[in-house]
């Protein structure tokens, strides 16, 4: 599809989005609006299911994508601001369901119509929407269910290149785990600690002023772990910066 | 070997403050990860050959029973003895009266985790066996009285430092703590155990079906003295190790050396085919393979198959962040790293390896370096869902769970709770953050909680008027 057909996308509010970081999904649903998409966000939605999946629940991990299904197959897309959740949809709600006739070709199609955000804004809605300003020095932070399940790398880079002012230094060893992995980060706390820190202590000898990512749970670890550290940083998800909506505290500041 | 996977979190607690082993740790996972990267930059096919090994592999194990027989035919041709092994107890006990029969008195050790995985070691010494690990990291270990930590690299959980010591200890010399002088003191110690050794113990890379051979890489040279020197040759195997041809396994050793050292090849690699003919000037004089199950024939008709193709490279646990924080110890068992925790629980228990598969984040680049593409990611899922349907999880997070799934299917409620946690979490952040939630400590007592602003975006959207 050329990037200038729009339509209307389902925004899918993840957990962690709607609870903590609602600016996420206004930044989302600016840019989205702002290149001639209609935006609807669905109130039945709940969570996807990935924590029940990968916490050993297949069975509740399938009652729930059958009602994420119900909720987005209508859209003409569905979008989400995280790499992780949109994961799940994409790779895992086919795998869950392939043995259900009623459920099967469903998951399959509402997969082949989802988005994870940064990959949307770059392929189908093209970065010449952005138009934001951020003077400052920052770097980022690739999730790993982005970067491997969904082969997110060059979208983040090629929308962060067109915002003003802003200077992206890349830190080592990226490809390396933050230590967040959902409830791995609170059942062994002591491992998900020194990864963090491992992974704080190569975003720190960038410099950066601002860490930026594509997925609210590595953010949240993060920031959480720069905040006990007292570091001098900021931690945005990259959709607020590429709105213009990252004036405000950065993730775990007032 | 002591199985120790329920002291998974103490022992991975102590091993991330444990200085000598961070030293260790942090230098290995510089030389393996760099080395690897370096080795397959330079093969443009690659991945071609990670797709062709995969499927290769798959092919294979369709039809192990097959493949097995016809190695066991050639082997026979050739003059050896194949012996079939369905548990531990059994592959011991085949050993045992082999080294018996030989009148041995003392068994020399190339490097073999199938030899870990079925006790062997300890079986012999009870026996009242000399028993000597000819494989220099292996040897290490052996005189440290540990397990090793590493699949390829027993003793990585050392530094260069603590090598010199033990040796000084046990050989009442004092080597220069440098590789090379540490090499070299081995190797002095070492070769009068060759000429020593009744029987030469070596595992096995690679089974081949139209010859009968069996094939070991080592960097050392010692698994060829072990099983050159010796009266008479064991080799100890899985029995997913058989390829039918030279060529499948020429395809393997491409990737398992640079997956593994980062090699084009590793130093050694040895075709050993029954015993000695008349007229060769060197062999041994008995040759016998001994096929161990242990589990494996289970495996394969089962949600684990894909572990069968593991050519037991160490790549996964050289690239994952947890066993490079913690090393191979704190698994407790054989088998460490992303392989292990699908591997281990399998062995040993679901319940006793319990946390071997959720001390994981899923992060999967396992899977992605993996050099026959086994999806080690979805394989360690797989094992806690088989935990969950045997309800091993704690009881306190299957009661969270559960009433999550009833909250989450329920959106009103579901988002009802959200908005008054939200409130209650606002109210408790200072400066936009959590410094301590009691009952959310596994994650306060490591990082801050970001705090929310106190309204949900379903909230906030709706009330400004969005249609649905």
């Amino acid at each position: 599809m050329p990037p200038d057909r729009t339509g209307t996308v389902g925004l899918f509010a993840t957990c962690l989005m709607n609870a903590m970081r609602p600016n996420i999904g206004f930044a989302a649903a600016r840019l989205l609006e702002d290149a001639g998409w209609r935006v609807e966000v669905p109130r039945e939605q709940t969570c996807c299911g990935q924590p029940a999946y990968n916490g050993g629940d297949e069975d509740a991990a399938r009652a729930l994508a059958r009602r994420t299904i119900a909720q987005f197959e209508a859209f003409d897309a569905l979008v989400a601001p995280s790499g992780s959740c949109l994961a799940t949809l994409k790779h895992d709600y086919p795998r869950l369901l392939r043995d259900d006739p009623l459920w099967a070709g469903r998951a399959q199609a509402l997969a082949d119509k989802s988005w994870e955000l940064l990959t949307f804004l770059h392929e189908r809605v093209g970065p010449e929407h952005i138009r934001s300003r951020f003077p400052h020095r920052v770097t980022y932070h690739d999730s790993c269910s982005g970067l491997r399940q969904l082969g997110i790398h060059e979208a983040p880079r090629a929308l962060l290149a067109r915002v003003e002012g802003l200077r992206l230094v890349e830190a080592e060893e990226r490809e390396v785990c933050c230590g967040f992995g959902g409830t791995f980060s609170v059942k062994y706390p002591a491992l998900s600690e020194r990864l963090a820190e491992n992974k704080v202590q190569r975003l720190l000898a960038t410099r950066a002023e601002v860490v930026l990512g594509g997925d609210l749970g590595c953010l949240l670890h993060l920031a959480g772990r720069l905040s006990r550290i007292c570091a001098p940083v900021r931690v945005y998800h990259t959709v607020e910066v590429l709105a213009g909506l990252a004036d405000g505290p950065g993730i775990g500041q007032s | 070997m002591q199985i120790r996977t329920r002291e998974f979190i103490p022992r991975a607690t102590f091993a991330l403050h444990d200085p000598n082993l961070q030293r260790a740790l942090a230098k290995a996972a510089d030389g393996f990860i760099g080395k690897r990267a370096k080795a397959i930059a330079e093969v443009p096919e690659f991945e071609a050959l990670r797709e062709a090994a995969r499927v290769r592999k798959d092919e294979i194990l369709s039809e192990l029973d097959l493949w097995l027989e016809r190695y066991e035919a050639r082997v026979r041709a050739v003059g050896g003895q194949v012996h079939w092994a369905r548990d531990a107890e059994e592959a011991r006990a085949i050993v045992l009266a082999l080294c018996r029969r030989a009148g041995a008195k003392t068994v020399a050790k190339g490097k073999s985790m199938v030899s870990e995985e079925i006790g062997l070691n300890e079986a012999l010494a009870a026996d009242g066996l000399e028993v000597i690990e000819t494989d220099l990291g292996e040897y290490i270990v052996q005189l440290a009285k540990e397990p090793p930590s590493h699949i390829i690299a027993p003793a990585v959980h050392k530094t260069k430092e603590q090598v010199a010591e033990l040796f000084a200890e046990h050989h009442g010399t004092t080597p220069e703590p440098t590789v090379s002088g540490l090499v070299t003191e081995a190797r002095q110690q070492l070769r009068r155990a060759f000429f020593r050794a009744d029987v030469g113990i070596t595992g096995a890379n690679f089974l081949i079906a139209e010859t009968g051979a069996s094939v070991i890489v080592t960097n050392e040279g010692n698994g060829d003295l072990t099983q050159t020197l010796a009266r008479v040759h064991i080799v100890t195997a899985g029995i997913e190790k058989v390829v039918p041809a030279l060529e499948d396994a020429t395809l393997f050793l491409r990737l398992l050396a640079r997956s593994a050292t980062g090699q084009d090849s590793e130093t050694y690699t040895t075709y050993s085919m029954g015993p000695r003919r008349a007229g060769d000037p060197d062999g041994p004089q008995e040759y016998h393979v001994v096929l161990v199950d242990n589990g494996r024939s289970r495996m394969l008709g089962g949600p684990w198959r894909e572990m069968l193709r593991c050519i037991r490279c160490g790549a996964c646990m050289n690239h994952c962040p947890v066993y490079g924080a913690i090393g191979g110890h704190a698994y407790g068992w054989v088998y460490p790293g992303p392989m292990g925790s699908v591997l281990t629980p399998l062995f040993v228990g679901l319940d006793t390896a319990y946390d071997l598969p959720n001390a994981c984040t899923l992060n999967g680049r396992c899977g992605e370096v993996c050099p026959v593409k086994i999806p080690l990611p979805d394989l360690i899922r797989e094992v806690r869902h088989a935990q969950q349907r045997d309800g091993l999880h704690p009881p306190a997070e299957q009661r969270v769970k559960a009433l999550w799934r009833r909250v989450a299917e329920r959106p009103a409620l579901y988002h009802g709770l959200e908005r008054l946690a939200v409130r209650l979490l606002a109210t408790l952040g200072h400066k936009g953050r959590i410094r301590r939630l009691p009952g959310l400590s596994g994650w306060t007592d490591a990082r801050d909680l970001p705090a929310p602003a106190g309204r949900t975006f379903l909230e906030l959207w709706h009330a400004k008027g969005h249609d649905e």
